[in-house]
C-alpha cells in the first residue's frame, strides 16, 4: 500500500490534476459545441417564425444524439478520384487545431491547461494551421466545386489573418503581455471593450471570417458551390468538418470574451459561470448573424480586408501605442 | 528537454528528406510544413518560444499557405508526377550529394573543436520583450534595412498588380 502511496509524489499529482483538467475542458468544449447545433436550429426557427427540431426528448434537446447516431451509421464513402491521404488528413486537422487552441484560454482562475507567455501568438499559429484543413480538403477532393472552395478559403484566410493579429495587438499593448492570464487579470477594473472598441469590432469581424460562417461562409457558399470544400465528404469525415466549425465558434466566442469582455470577471456569480454565460451570449450572436445578414462576394471581402480593415487596425495599434507610451512618461 | 530536441531534429530531417524525394508536389509541401513545425519546436527546447512561434506563424502558417495556393491554382496532375520522377534519376543526386558532404565535414570539424559549454537546451527563456529590445537597440539598422526591402517588394507588387486600362 505504502509503495503505491510513495508513487504519488507532489509532481505526479500535479501532472495528474493537469491531465484531468485538460480532459474535462476537452469534453465540455466538444459537448457544448455539438449541442450548439441544436441551439442554432431552434434559434433560427424562432427568428424565422417556425418550430425547428422539437421532437426528441424535452424541447428536442436529444436531436444532437439522434443526428450523431445517424451520422455514425452512414457509409463513409471515399470517392475514387480523390488524393486519399490528404483527403483523410484534412478533417483531422480541422478538429485537432481548433481543439488545440483551447489549451491557452483561461476559463476560471487556475482553470486553464497552460499559461504560455506567448499565448496570443500560440493562438494565431494554431489558427493559421487550421486554415490548411479547408484548403487541403478542397484540393484533395479533386473536383471543381471543392477546389473553388479551397482557393476561396486561402484567399479569405490571407485577407483576415493580418488584421486579426493586428486587432489583438491593441489589447496586448495595454496589458503589456502575450499571456492570456495577464490579459484577463489586467481587465479587473475595466473591460478592454471600452478602451479598445475599434479593436473589438475589427477582431469580431475577423473571427466570423475565421469560422467560415455566414455572412463570411465564402468557401462553402451553398448557392454557388453546392457545399464548397466539403462537397465530396460524407459520413463521419463530413461530421468532423461540421463539428469543427461549431468548436471554432465556441473558440472564437471564448476568445472575444477573454480579450475584450474581462474573461471570467464578474460580480456575485462564480467565475466559471460568468465565463460560460458571456461565451454563450457570443455564440448566440454568431447564430443571429447567420440569420440576419447576406453574404458578400469574395472580392468584396478581400478588398475591404486589405483596404479598410488593415489600415484601421494599424491606426489602432499606432494610437494605442502612442497613448500607452505617453501615459508611461507621466 | 534534450530528448525532445533530438526527436524534433529527427522529425525535421526525415520530413525534409521526404519533401525532397517526393514526386507529388502537395505531399512534399505537407512534409515541408511538418519539417517547419519541428524546427519551431526546436526553438522552444532552446528556450526561445517567441522565435519558435514566429517560425510557425510566418513560415508554416503564412508562406506555405501561398505555396499551397499556387499548387492549387496550377492544377498539377499525373503528368507532373511522371516528369518529377524522371528528373529525380540517380545521376541527378551526385553533385548535390558531394557538395553537401563537404558542408557536413566542415560542420563535424566545427562541432568537434567547439568547447562543450555551449549546450543551450533547457537554458534561460528569451521572451518577446528581450527580442524587441535587441531588435530596436543594437540591431536597429538591420530592422530599417529589412523594412526598406519589404517596402520595395510592396511597391513592385503594386506595380505588377496595377490595372492596365
Amino acid at each position: 500500500m505504502s509503495a503505491i502511496a510513495a508513487w504519488f509524489t507532489p509532481e505526479v499529482i500535479a501532472v495528474l490534476i493537469g491531465m484531468v483538467k485538460a480532459v474535462v475542458i476537452l469534453l465540455v468544449v466538444i459537448i457544448a459545441s455539438a449541442w450548439m447545433i441544436w441551439v442554432e436550429r431552434r434559434l433560427l426557427g424562432l427568428w424565422q417564425d417556425r418550430w425547428g427540431p422539437n421532437r426528441v426528448w424535452w424541447l428536442g434537446i436529444g436531436q444532437v444524439v439522434a443526428d450523431m447516431v445517424k451520422i455514425f451509421m452512414k457509409e463513409d464513402w471515399i470517392p475514387k478520384f480523390v488524393d486519399k491521404p490528404v483527403f483523410i488528413l484534412a478533417p483531422a486537422i480541422a478538429m485537432v487545431m481548433t481543439l488545440l487552441a483551447f489549451a491557452v484560454i483561461p476559463i476560471a482562475p487556475g482553470w486553464r491547461i497552460i499559461d504560455l507567455n506567448v499565448g496570443v501568438l500560440f493562438f494565431l499559429a494554431v489558427l493559421s494551421l487550421s486554415a490548411y484543413a479547408v484548403m487541403l480538403g478542397g484540393w484533395a477532393s479533386n473536383s471543381k466545386y471543392a477546389l473553388f472552395g479551397g482557393v476561396r478559403a486561402a484567399a479569405q484566410m490571407l485577407s483576415y489573418e493580418v488584421f486579426m493579429g493586428l486587432a489583438m495587438m491593441g489589447v496586448v499593448i495595454q496589458a503589456g503581455s502575450f499571456s492570456f492570464d495577464t490579459i484577463v487579470e489586467a481587465q479587473t477594473g475595466l473591460w478592454y471593450v471600452v478602451p479598445q472598441f475599434l479593436g473589438f469590432i475589427l477582431f469580431l469581424l475577423a473571427t466570423i471570417a475565421a469560422t467560415h460562417r455566414a455572412p463570411f461562409d465564402i468557401p462553402e457558399a451553398e448557392q454557388e458551390l453546392t457545399a464548397g470544400f466539403h462537397t465530396e465528404y460524407s459520413g463521419m469525415k463530413f461530421g468532423m468538418f461540421f463539428v469543427a466549425e461549431y468548436i471554432s465558434i465556441t473558440l472564437m466566442s471564448a476568445l472575444v470574451v477573454t480579450l475584450f469582455f474581462g474573461g471570467w470577471h464578474g460580480p456575485l456569480l462564480p467565475p466559471v459561470v460568468w465565463f460560460c454565460l458571456k461565451t454563450g451570449l457570443f455564440m448566440c450572436f454568431f447564430i443571429l448573424l447567420r440569420a440576419a445578414l447576406a453574404r458578400p462576394r469574395y472580392d468584396q471581402f478581400m478588398e475591404s480586408g486589405w483596404k479598410v480593415m488593415l489600415p484601421l487596425a494599424l491606426l489602432n495599434v499606432l494610437v494605442t501605442g502612442g497613448i500607452v507610451v505617453a501615459l508611461a512618461a507621466h | 528537454m534534450e530528448l525532445i530536441f533530438y526527436i524534433c531534429s529527427g522529425v525535421a530531417i526525415i520530413a525534409t528528406l521526404l519533401a525532397i524525394i517526393g514526386t507529388n508536389p502537395m505531399h512534399s509541401l505537407l512534409e515541408l510544413i511538418t519539417s517547419l513545425l519541428a524546427v519551431g519546436l526546436i526553438f522552444f527546447t532552446l528556450g526561445a518560444p517567441f522565435a519558435g512561434i514566429l517560425e510557425i506563424i510566418v513560415y508554416a502558417g503564412a508562406i506555405m499557405v501561398l505555396f499551397v495556393f499556387v499548387v492549387m491554382m496550377l492544377n498539377l496532375g499525373r503528368a507532373t508526377i511522371e516528369q518529377e520522377r524522371q528528373w529525380l534519376k540517380p545521376s541527378a543526386w551526385i553533385a548535390p550529394a558531394l557538395l553537401t558532404l563537404v558542408l557536413l565535414g566542415e560542420l563535424m570539424q566545427l562541432l568537434a573543436t567547439q568547447p562543450d559549454d555551449h549546450a543551450v537546451a533547457g537554458g534561460a527563456i528569451v521572451g518577446a520583450k528581450a527580442v524587441g529590445v535587441m531588435l530596436y537597440g543594437p540591431y536597429l539598422l538591420a530592422v530599417e534595412l529589412g523594412s526598406m526591402l519589404l517596402l520595395a517588394g510592396l511597391v513592385a507588387a503594386f506595380h505588377l498588380g496595377r490595372s492596365l486600362d
